[in-house]
């Protein structure tokens, strides 16, 4: 982000508008048949910008990379961008508007629980399908929603697994610390029931919650240091969503934080994020992802090459919600040609069972629960930006969307 | 302790036994093997060569190598310990360890580095690195090196540390140095064997009145039951220290964040509180403050010996930038609607959504750096163990000098007095032969670039993005009508009580019950004062 060029400041603020503009001008050589349209609902302005934009930019992307491709059954496949603005009821209105008025056949977007929870009443009365493309605190399953990011077992809990674990450091406290909505209050909710099973008592669990686009966290950092001083090893959960992670990480480094005494290991911030903020005191800090950009392979390195050349910029990082974006489109163009129909209904039958060799290195697969198995790296950041991979589990994972940690749930698992 | 030892300089292993009997044996032996192993720089070297490969393994060889590299107490051990923590160390595939500049560690011959890659660390290497390092560093001639390595010490601490640093507190001549050596000896003490050194390191521990002490020693509580008692009284006597220390902390952020609300709010005490324009733009005026400190660094950062100052500079660029939106935005607009509230408000609410939507269009909807200068970075220790950051303390200052600048202004300057002159008899002051509209014009302008020069610093705290403005909109009126409108008394006391007050609820309420309930607060506080705490009395306020 420091370093955007123009260029990408133009896409920015023209992207929507030229997509909208360019539509009903294309006259493709392709095939017979009209287009098809694939909806882009991500925040390009407001709080959650600063990690959406990417996602818009992934989606136009694979367009691009499937039309190069001669299209999906020979049509051409057709973006429609708008921008909910970080405004969760905007969300389920612009969800209506690319349904009804751009009748699209596959929808990419949501970030924040929030937002999803706001369009899923949407996609189920006019039977679209989303694909939404970031972890999240699970206990949900809808037939319209393909979810291409990790489930809590797929990311939280493996994470604090890792924290007590010797190499994490052995922490015996834990300091949760969120945005007050309901991803973070879930996951916590599920890593309270996961750390009372692993022994670890009430008063050795702290819980904070901001509201989006905190900026003093003076305060609640001094808390954290001060609840690290009761002489067991301290470790730091965020489920801090949005740029508030900015004001967070500057008073960690100005409080003179080391990642060695107090561990922090995020769930929502990756390479995109660390790219407007000085990583250099923060080195050692965790995430615990289903992808970094530092994933070595050929799917990865062809991944980051059709990125930054479409971009145009060798220097932009990818995600993982962007590897889950590019995960679940590839997938949806294999289900429509295997289908051999974009009809809503008949796609959702072909997805289930579609396998991918994705970028993370590992083959993924959709399972019937309409989440995919995935599996789990915690990452180090370091100095440049990028992280450090140094745990990882063996094999994909596969999602357990309830949590046997939600009691209330657990009984609705497959 | 400080006998003997302390003429001879104490090159290491070069001290002798310090003379008086009390010295534990175990100690006396280790200090005797020490200077045995320096003795024999055979056996030393195999030990150094037999550590090395570890650090081409996995995570858990690195760390166990790193621990015996640490106590060898080799001169060789120290720049394979740096290259590591400074990521310059490099391994082969068959298991060679590469210095910098392709140098094999075991031979210090040159090597083939072409196939090697860097060693990594995760952190618990990070935290067996410190060790190690902290006490190859003991003997450092650099002053600041020793006490570093002090504290890393007293973090890392083990049994094995007790002689090393008791020889390091006899040669020490810096008393800062040899207070933190001291500390870190007692913390060492605290796992070692000896039970009468470990109730002197408890009674010192608890006499430091240090965070890290305290888990310290509770820490140790669970191990020795039967030294509870004296635990409690010294962790006690540390929780009063810090609990002083702890309101002074809380008294810091409140300000800090009032002196931010102070700043957001002053231009609004010109503007809405002498001018009376309900301005929902101003907001819109903080950000283009912020969006201005951004244009100059990004200028600044081509000339090396200009970026340092990019900061100061940007604070007459912002107030400049804001101020001509201002005067733009009351000569065009607002001058045509004095007297009509209602309308001010909603077209200036208007006017702040066009200049959001410009700037995201002229800079993009992702948020823009603003790089603190390395004089704004880190906390300083206040005496009495006070830990405050810098960027707050730097903004407070400033906040402090906005207001000297703005009541000067007023005060003292022609255009202040012709500005009072208008306020208070608008008819009267024209036959003075005052330009009411340019004075109009001119205090307008003049909050706004106040406003502009908050952006300055909210850049410094905040995300600078397009609605960076709509945060401080809300919270600037309200200090304004809280501490009374017109009044700058009212807006300083106002913007202070409302941090403080925040700041003192947070801890108990969270951060987002904190703010519902000063809402409440002042909502309850203006249906009893409704002029707010300094209101203006006479004639002016009437009208």
């Amino acid at each position: 982000m420091t370093a955007t060029s123009p260029t990408m400041t133009r896409r920015v603020a023209l992207g929507g508008l030229g997509a909208a503009l360019a539509m009903p001008a294309l006259r493709p050589a392709f095939g017979q048949g009209t287009p098809i349209k694939v909806g882009v609902l991500h925040s390009l302005s407001g709080t959650m910008a600063i990690s959406e934009t990417a996602l818009r930019d992934t989606v136009l992307m694979m367009v691009d990379w499937v039309n190069a491709k001669g299209g999906v059954m020979g049509r051409k496949v057709e973006a429609v961008v708008v921008d909910p603005a970080s405004n969760w009821p905007l969300f389920a209105e612009k969800a209506r508007e690319l349904l009804q008025v751009h009748k699209v056949d596959a929808t990419f977007g949501c970030w924040t629980s929030v937002s999803r929870k706001s369009v899923l009443p949407v996609f189920e009365e006019l039977n679209g399908m989303l694909f939404y493309p970031v972890q999240y605190e699970g206990e949900e399953e809808s037939r319209n929603i393909f979810y291409t990011g990790a489930a809590p077992n797929q990311q939280a809990i493996p994470a604090v697994e890792y924290l007590m674990s010797e190499d994490g450091g052995g922490a015996k406290r834990i300091a949760l610390l969120g945005t007050d909505y309901v991803y973070p209050r879930t996951t916590n909710r599920i890593l309270r029931g996961f750390l009372k099973s692993k022994g670890i008592g009430e008063g050795d669990v702290m819980e904070e919650y901001t509201p989006f686009g905190h900026s003093d966290w003076q305060g609640i950092v001094a808390r954290v240091k001060r609840f690290a001083s009761e002489g067991k090893k301290t470790a730091i959960v965020s489920t801090i969503n949005g740029d508030a992670n900015v004001p967070f990480y500057r008073e960690l480094g100005n409080q003179g934080i080391k990642a060695e005494d107090l561990p922090c290991v995020a769930f929502s911030v990756g390479e995109e994020e660390l790219a407007g903020i000085d990583t250099r005191p923060l080195v050692g800090h965790l995430a615990a992802w289903n992808y970094f950009m530092s994933v070595p392979g050929t799917p990865n390195a062809e991944f980051k090459q059709l990125w930054q050349s479409y971009i145009k910029n060798p220097r932009r990082v990818t995600n993982d919600p962007m590897e889950a974006t590019y995960t679940g489109f590839r997938m949806w163009t294999q289900a429509v040609e295997k289908a051999r129909s974009t009809k809503v209904d008949d796609v959702r039958a072909a997805m289930i069972g579609q396998k991918l060799m994705a970028p993370c290195g590992y083959e993924e697969e959709m399972l019937p629960n309409h989440h995919l198995s995935k599996p789990v790296l915690i990452g180090e950041v370091q100095a440049d930006g990028q992280f450090n991979i140094v745990w990882k589990t063996p094999n994909a994972v596969k999602a357990e969307n309830w949590s046997p940690f939600i009691p209330e749930n657990a009984n609705r698992r497959r | 302790m400080r006998t003997g030892a302390a003429e001879h300089g104490g090159g290491a292993g070069g001290f002798p036994a310090p003379p008086f009997l009390k010295v534990d044996m175990r100690q006396l032996l280790l200090a005797l093997g020490l200077m045995l192993w320096l003795a024999l720089p055979a056996r030393a070297q195999d030990a150094f060569t037999a550590a090395l490969p570890g650090l081409a393994g996995g995570f858990s060889d690195i760390a166990t190598s790193v621990e015996q590299l640490g106590v060898l107490g080799d001169p060789r051990a120290l720049p394979v310990l740096r290259a590591l923590q400074e990521g310059r160390l490099q391994r082969t595939a068959d298991g060679r360890v590469l210095l910098p500049g392709g140098i094999d560690a075991a031979t210090g011959q040159a090597a083939d580095a072409a196939a090697a890659e860097t060693v990594r660390l995760n952190n618990r290497v990070r935290q067996a690195l410190r060790g190690a390092l902290g006490r190859l560093q003991l003997v450092s001639p650099d002053a600041a090196e020793r006490g570093a390595a002090a504290e890393a010490i007293f973090r890392a601490r083990s049994a094995e540390d007790v002689p090393l640093l008791q020889a390091a507190i006899a040669r020490e001549a810096d008393a800062g140095v040899r207070a933190k050596m001291v500390l870190a000896l007692a913390a060492a003490q605290l796992v070692a064997p000896d039970e009468e050194a470990k109730r002197a390191a408890v009674a010192r521990l608890g006499a430091a009145g240090a965070a890290e002490a305290r888990a310290l020693l509770l820490e140790a509580r669970a191990s020795n039951p039967d030294m509870a008692t004296a635990i409690d009284v010294s962790v006690a006597t540390i929780d009063r220290a810090l609990s002083i220390r702890r309101a002074a902390e809380t008294l810091f952020q409140g300000l800090s964040l009032g002196s931010v609300l102070l700043l957001a709010a002053l231009g609004l005490a010109v503007t809405f509180g002498v001018m009376g324009v309900i301005n929902m733009a101003h907001g819109e005026f903080v950000m283009l403050g912020a969006y201005a400190t951004f244009v100059v660094q990004e200028a600044c950062r081509g000339t090396p010996w200009l970026a340092p100052w990019s900061l100061p500079l940007s604070v007459p660029a912002a107030f400049l930038v804001a101020a001509a939106a201002g005067a733009v935005l009351e000569r065009g607009l607002i001058r045509h609607l004095y007297g009509r509230p209602l309308e001010t408000l909603l077209m200036t609410f208007g006017v702040g959504m066009i200049l959001q939507q410009a700037v995201r269009v002229a800079f993009g909807a992702q948020n823009r750096e603003v790089i603190s200068p390395a004089w704004m970075q880190g906390t300083l220790m206040l005496p009495g163990g006070v830990a405050v950051t810098q960027n707050r303390l730097w903004i407070i200052v400033f906040g402090i000098a906005v207001l000297l600048l703005v009541v000067a202004a007023i005060r003292f300057t022609r255009f202040g007095l012709e500005m009072r002159a208008v306020v208070q008899n608008r008819r009267i002051a024209a036959t003075m032969g005052i330009r009411t509209g340019r004075v109009d014009a001119l205090t307008f302008a003049f909050g706004s670039g106040i406003a502009g020069m908050a952006g300055v610093a909210v850049s410094q705290i905040d995300n600078v993005s397009p609605n960076l403005g709509t945060g401080y909109i809300i919270d600037s009126f309200m200090v304004v009508v809280f501490g009374g409108v017109g009044s700058l008394t009212g807006t300083l006391v106002g913007a202070l009580t409302l941090g403080v007050v925040n700041k003192v609820l947070e801890p108990y309420a969270g951060a987002v019950l904190a703010k519902v309930f000063v809402l409440v607060a002042i909502m309850l506080f203006i249906q009893r004062r409704p002029r707010g705490l300094f209101a203006l009395k006479g004639r002016a306020a009437e009208s």
